[in-house]
């Protein structure tokens, strides 16, 4: 324990996060005093209550705080849980509001009223806001909460940077708020998956390198000679991301007190950049982070090794080279050269090989313990989500072919393909992770109740059903209908009439939505009754009090 | 120009690709490697 008993003193990352709030407290005032854009002066207003409890808490923490944190404690690495129980709170609570925006627009759609004819509440607004909450506010706190409790357990190190890792989290968190309220209040710049405007793209670029450092530092200090293959896949999506992001929001705005801003790529360059950037964020946010948690959870569930260590170095290298080349096949018949999209269509089709590999090696790491599906939902979960990020990335590559496309594209058919990778891959490897997580992370010797596990991973699934298989048929007729001809080469259908042919369809697909929001309803109650009245795992030892200053 | 980058991206982005994923599959299959792979597989199930 002699660790333990260090002196304390003021560390150097808590000076910096507080010297790094401050300005930011200093640019916040400045911005709210000189602005006449409200939304713009709100969000100042925002940040500048923000860092200002930002900074008081990180003093705060500092006198109550008896000594300096130790890096290990009766040589076990001393891990910091903090901020992975903070992102893991947050991606539920924004898992069940981003799943809920999506229900409401589902039903939008269906039933038009419901855009109540005001614009925060319409159609055109809601549906950014959905899309980022489940991407960036859900996905982006369930990878942020994995990959820091991964590299610390794979790594055998306590998180490196002090107190940054606290701000990673915070600072994450503060700009998806600016983020939403942004879209609600009608501020974006209209790019798909890249609405955020300058400044809060700013704040994002700040906390991400701080992420990567934090991420690489800890690598750095590891006692675990080799790096495991999760590893790789969050270094890759947090090194790709940070690119992308950098890329497509290389904007000028047109004021520092303005929040509108023009990108400097035009015309088809910046359509090339912005799905060059769409795609990848798919395949590196949603594939390559989501791959990381699979090549973790379900081993450690599993309690097996990975079925192929050969064969996740193969995926990991092939999936990173192939997946950057893929974007132009969102731009088929467009102004974008023919060879670009041959280009794009190629190299998804190539993507077959490493996502199948990736799935292979994940579902063959239960061989021999298959008889664990039957008895664990959470297994479960994760293995079917394995399952849907197959048939996802078998579905996907068609899709790329330009005849295919010529089907496909801008109908519901491709509105059903995103969400069975997104709620049957994404979703559903999340809430294994997630039930996995609470319990270590809590202390619990369990979750409360398998039982509901299984209720919500059977009504989940039903409601995926649902959705896609009606997206399919209403994709597919619709595509059909805006190439039909008559006799005399005049269209068959008027556009209002595949709108009406497909509203049966979109009713079911609310339905499928709403199911999903009971299945992550169920998890919360699930969650809260493990938090609060799970049975400890074990008495906690050595854990010296107040260790954790919140930010 | 334009027909010169083109034909360079497409014949040496061939080779490019076949010798990087050479290189990845030697060193994923690289007999001497694979007890440290075996090792590193069991990373995550090693408790402490």
């Amino acid at each position: 324990m002699a660790t333990s008993h260090q002196a304390k003193s003021f560390t150097a990352s808590e000076g910096g996060v507080i010297a790094l709030l401050l300005v930011c407290v200093l640019f916040s005032l400045l911005i709210a005093a000189k602005t006449h854009d409200p939304t713009m002066a709100f969000h100042a207003w925002l940040g500048l209550a923000a860092a200002g409890i930002g900074a008081f808490a990180v003093f705060n923490g500092y006198f109550k705080r008896t000594h300096n944190v130790p890096e290990e404690i009766d040589g076990k690495p001393n891990y910091q849980m903090g901020p992975v129980k903070l992102a893991t709170v947050a991606s539920v609570f924004w898992g069940v509001a981003g799943f809920l925006v999506g229900l409401i627009i589902a039903l939008q759609l269906a039933w038009p009223s419901l855009n109540l004819d005001l614009p925060w509440t319409s159609f055109g607004r809601l549906r950014p806001l959905h899309t980022s909450a489940v991407i960036f506010a859900f996905g982006g706190n369930v990878l942020l909460a994995s990959s820091f409790y991964v590299v610390q357990r794979t790594c055998r190190a306590r998180a490196a940077g002090g107190l940054w890792p606290w701000f990673v989290v915070w600072g994450y968190n503060f700009f998806i708020v600016i983020a939403g309220t942004g879209y609600i209040l009608g501020i974006t710049q209209s790019k798909e998956y890249a609405e955020p405007e300058w400044y809060a793209d700013l704040w994002l670029t700040v906390v991400w390198v701080i992420y990567l450092l934090v991420f690489l530092a800890t690598l750095w200090k590891r006692k675990e000679p080799h790096i495991y293959v999760a590893n790789w896949f969050y270094l890759a999506f947090i090194v790709t991301i940070a690119m992308l992001h950098l890329v497509n929001n290389a904007t000028v705005p047109v004021s520092l007190t303005e929040p509108k801003s023009y990108i400097v790529w035009s015309g088809v360059q910046d359509a090339m950049t912005q799905w060059w950037y769409g795609h990848n964020a798919v395949g590196f946010f949603l594939t390559a982070g989501f791959l990381a948690i699979m090549y973790y959870f379900v081993p450690k569930r599993a309690e097996r090794p990975v079925y192929s260590y050969r064969l996740s170095i193969v995926h990991f290298w092939s999936l990173i080279f192939l997946y950057i080349w893929a974007g132009p096949h969102h731009l088929h018949y467009t102004s974008t050269p023919q060879w670009a999209q041959t280009l794009g269509m190629t190299f998804s089709i190539m993507l077959w090989m490493p996502s199948w590999g990736g799935m292979i090696n994940g579902l063959m790491t239960l061989s021999g313990a298959w008889d664990k599906l039957r008895t664990d939902p959470v297994l479960r979960m994760l293995v079917v989500s394995v399952a849907f990020y197959g048939m996802s990335t078998f579905e996907g590559p068609l899709m790329s072919i330009r005849a295919v496309n010529s089907l496909s594209h801008y109908t519901d058919w491709t509105i059903g393909h995103v969400h069975s990778g997104a709620l049957g891959w994404v979703g559903f490897v999340s809430f294994g992770a997630i039930y996995c997580l609470v319990p270590w992370l809590w202390n619990k010797k369990q979750l409360y109740s398998l039982k509901l596990v299984n209720w919500h991973f059977w009504i989940a699934t039903i409601g995926i059903v649902l959705y896609i298989t009606s997206m399919w048929v209403s994709g597919i007729m619709q595509g059909l209908m805006w190439r039909a001809y008559t006799s005399l080469g005049f269209l068959e259908y008027s556009f209002i009439e595949t709108v009406e042919a497909m509203h049966p369809f979109y009713i079911i697909r609310a339905i499928g939505g709403l199911l999903f929001v009971i299945g992550a309803l169920i998890m919360v109650y699930n969650l809260w009754m493990t938090v609060r009245h799970g049975e400890y795992a074990e008495e906690e030892v050595g854990h010296p009090t107040a260790v954790q200053p919140a930010e | 120009m334009y027909e010169r980058l083109a034909e360079f991206a497409q014949t040496w982005g061939l080779v490019y690709f076949v010798i990087l994923f050479a290189i990845v599959l030697a060193y994923a299959l690289w007999p001497k490697n694979k007890k440290r792979f075996d090792d590193a597989s069991k990373i995550p199930l090693r408790e402490d």
